[in-house]
């Protein structure tokens, strides 16, 4: 009877939005920053629930094997020529990926990137996982929440061109007025890799005896620094957080290195990305300042005047309930 | 004999020196605990740098010692989550077993197929890496699924320093012996000094390539155990562009590109000097955006202390031989 019920509204649901698509499937290629990273993997999983939600959608996963923006760009031709209906990207590089996504453009191809942006030459809509401000704001209060009296903090970074832990360690300078007593005593770049992120959490352990919490807002870097932290017997002294994945910080979670730390939903922004390149491919809505566009699940988003827009706020993990979500993503 | 003593001398001056000037901007630095982390820390890249030391002095070179590393880490991480109450010496003997293995897989093209060593490696290392998409899905695997006794034993401090560092010590002498002492040792001094005499002299060029990419590849797979144990994390990209630091550990430590000539003493300073350098690097708070170009520096400079007083009138392949001339 529930089967049956589920059933015809599933039907009803895939033919209302079949309807503009015709007999073929929309193929909508997902472009991540690389292959084999857990959050983007996740992400593909939200795609593929939103393609199934949406019915006639082909979802193609792909990216290059290391975080390059010419990788990003040899795949993203070959979705050219593929003839692609729509391209989501989450870019390497601001900039070099411009010229490349103008011409799928070119090709009537719908372009949106979403967690790491493209110029705004280079897409339609960006898809931002959060704003930045309020993650920059969450990055910093993470850390203050545990330094009720105050204290020295570090800023472990990917590399010193990450378009966004850049715009986000911005933000978060922004609103450091917020936070007195709070004091960023310097800013490192651990490049994404996890021997030189572990040596510079090292590092900055070793030039601020006084440091009370590192700030990793990436997700390679948060796990090395909670190592490093561990390592050199520093769980209660200083608090690694920032931005990581609850699969892959459930150890550090554990061990007390780390009191807490945040992520949004990597399965809802792949979900939320795909709906976006849907609706903007069968023309259900136009890419224009102030426009409102329904993302299934997740609502509607508002596109502002650099037709970027923001899905939900960052959502904190703790020892309360990291056992519910390490093993999701 | 005199010269070589001054090669090396040359470079272990060079690395007091750099300690020193550390030492002006973070004083903290040459505290005998912090020069032990530095030398644990250098240690995998001392490790693989022997490997790649002896491969080069054949002539040839490795590329995939990376991904060779990455492979046989993420396969003990896998084999760690599946039976966890695996001893750890058997993941080792696992470890140097199969990066062994991986490693012949190296040799054979190069030895039985005549493939360049350069086109063999770059296709092994893009090979390596697939596979561990293939195993994993690119899925992590992250500290609280390996057990206590994985992730613990390269950390465990043994007489004051992590035993991580004590491997790179024992491999060390092994690698001092083999090259010294052996006959496998004398035949790749001899096959990349001059492969046409060691034919004459009855040396089988090709098969010691080949043992020579397998050491190599025991070496690198015996990193990937303790690499993944260290940092409590494996995943595709482990160690990426690491092959590059171990090329760049070998010839600043005097190893020639061309073959035959360099030692065991020579490349373990390269790789420190490296280390000193990649760890001094955060704490002399010098600006991120100058650390590449420093350190990129620092090894040109390096190298270029090694080529002037590296010119050497010919190559010895007979030590017996090397008064007659």
């Amino acid at each position: 009877m529930k089967l049956a019920k589920l059933m015809t509204s599933v039907a009803v649901a895939a033919g209302l939005f079949a309807g503009p698509v015709s007999a073929e499937d929309m193929r909508i290629a997902l472009v991540v920053k690389a292959l084999g990273i857990g959050f983007f993997e996740a992400a593909a999983e939200g795609a593929e629930e939103a393609a199934k939600e949406l019915g006639g959608v082909e979802i193609i996963y792909t990216g290059p094997t290391d975080t390059t923006a010419e990788g990003q760009i040899e795949v993203i031709n070959s979705l050219i020529a593929q003839q692609v209906d729509a391209i989501a990207v989450s870019s390497n590089d601001t900039d070099a990926l411009v010229p490349t996504l103008k011409k799928a453009m070119q090709r009537g191809i719908t372009v949106i990137s979403w967690d790491s942006g493209v110029a705004e030459d280079g897409r339609m809509a960006h898809l931002n996982p959060s704003s930045n401000a309020l993650i920059g704001n969450m990055i910093i209060k993470l850390a203050a929440d545990h330094l009720p009296e105050g204290g020295q903090v570090a800023v472990l970074s990917a590399t010193t061109t990450s378009t966004n832990q850049n715009i986000w360690i911005d933000e978060m300078n922004k609103v450091m007025g917020n936070y007195p007593g709070i004091e960023v005593v310097s800013t490192v770049y651990g490049d994404d890799l996890a021997d030189k992120s572990y040596r510079e959490a090292t590092g900055l352990m070793q030039s601020h005896p006084d440091l009370d919490a590192i700030i990793a807002p990436t997700s390679v870097g948060i796990v090395a620094a909670a190592q490093a932290v561990a390592d050199a017997g520093n769980i209660g002294k200083v608090n690694v957080t920032g931005l990581g994945l609850p699969s892959e910080m459930a150890g550090a979670i554990d061990s007390g290195a780390s009191k807490s730390f945040a992520i949004w939903n990597p399965i809802d922004l792949g979900y939320s990305a795909t709906m976006l390149a849907h609706q903007l491919a069968t023309e259900a809505a136009k890419a224009e300042p102030g426009a409102e566009i329904a993302i299934g699940r997740m609502g509607t988003i508002t596109l502002d005047d650099t037709n970027a827009a923001a899905m939900a706020d960052p959502f904190v993990y703790d020892a309360s309930n990291i056992a519910d979500f390490k093993d999701i993503f | 004999m005199t010269f070589l003593k001054s090669r090396e001398t040359i470079l272990a001056a060079a690395i007091v020196v750099l300690i020193a000037l550390i030492a002006t901007r973070f004083p903290g630095f040459i505290a005998p605990a912090n020069l032990v982390m530095v030398f644990t820390d250098t240690s995998p890249l001392m490790i693989l740098a022997m490997g790649q030391m002896v491969v080069i002095l054949t002539r040839c070179i490795d590329l995939s010692v990376a991904a060779n590393l990455a492979l046989t880490g993420m396969v003990c991480a896998m084999i760690n989550v599946a039976m966890p109450g695996l001893p750890i010496a058997v993941i080792v003997a696992i470890s140097i077993l199969m990066g062994a293995a991986l490693g012949a897989i190296n040799g054979v093209l190069v030895w039985k197929l005549n493939i360049p060593p350069i086109v063999v490696t770059l296709g092994t290392m893009t090979i390596f890496r697939g596979v561990i998409f293939l195993l994993t899905d690119g899925k992590w695997i992250n500290a609280h699924e390996m057990s206590a006794a994985f992730t613990g034993v390269p950390r465990t401090s043994l007489l004051g320093m992590p035993v991580l560092g004590w491997v790179s010590v024992l491999v060390a002498v092994v690698m001092v012996i083999v090259m010294a002492r052996t006959t496998l040792g004398r035949a790749i001094y001899a096959v990349g000094g001059n492969p046409h005499a060691a034919v004459y002299t009855g040396i089988d060029v090709g098969k010691t390539q080949f043992l020579a990419f397998t050491i190599s590849g025991m070496l690198a797979g015996l990193t990937g155990y303790l690499w993944i144990a260290r940092y409590s994390v494996a995943y595709v990209d482990i160690a990426g562009g690491f092959e590059l630091d171990v090329v760049a550990a070998c010839v600043i430590g005097g190893i020639s590109i061309a073959g035959g000539a360099g030692t065991v003493i020579g490349t373990l300073l390269g790789a420190l000097f490296l280390g000193v350098i990649k760890n001094a690097l955060p704490v002399v708070d010098i600006s991120p955006f100058w650390q590449l170009a420093i350190s990129g520096a620092a090894i040109i400079i390096a190298v270029a202390f090694n080529a002037q007083s590296g010119r050497t009138k010919g190559r010895i392949i007979l030590k017996s031989a090397e008064h007659a001339q």
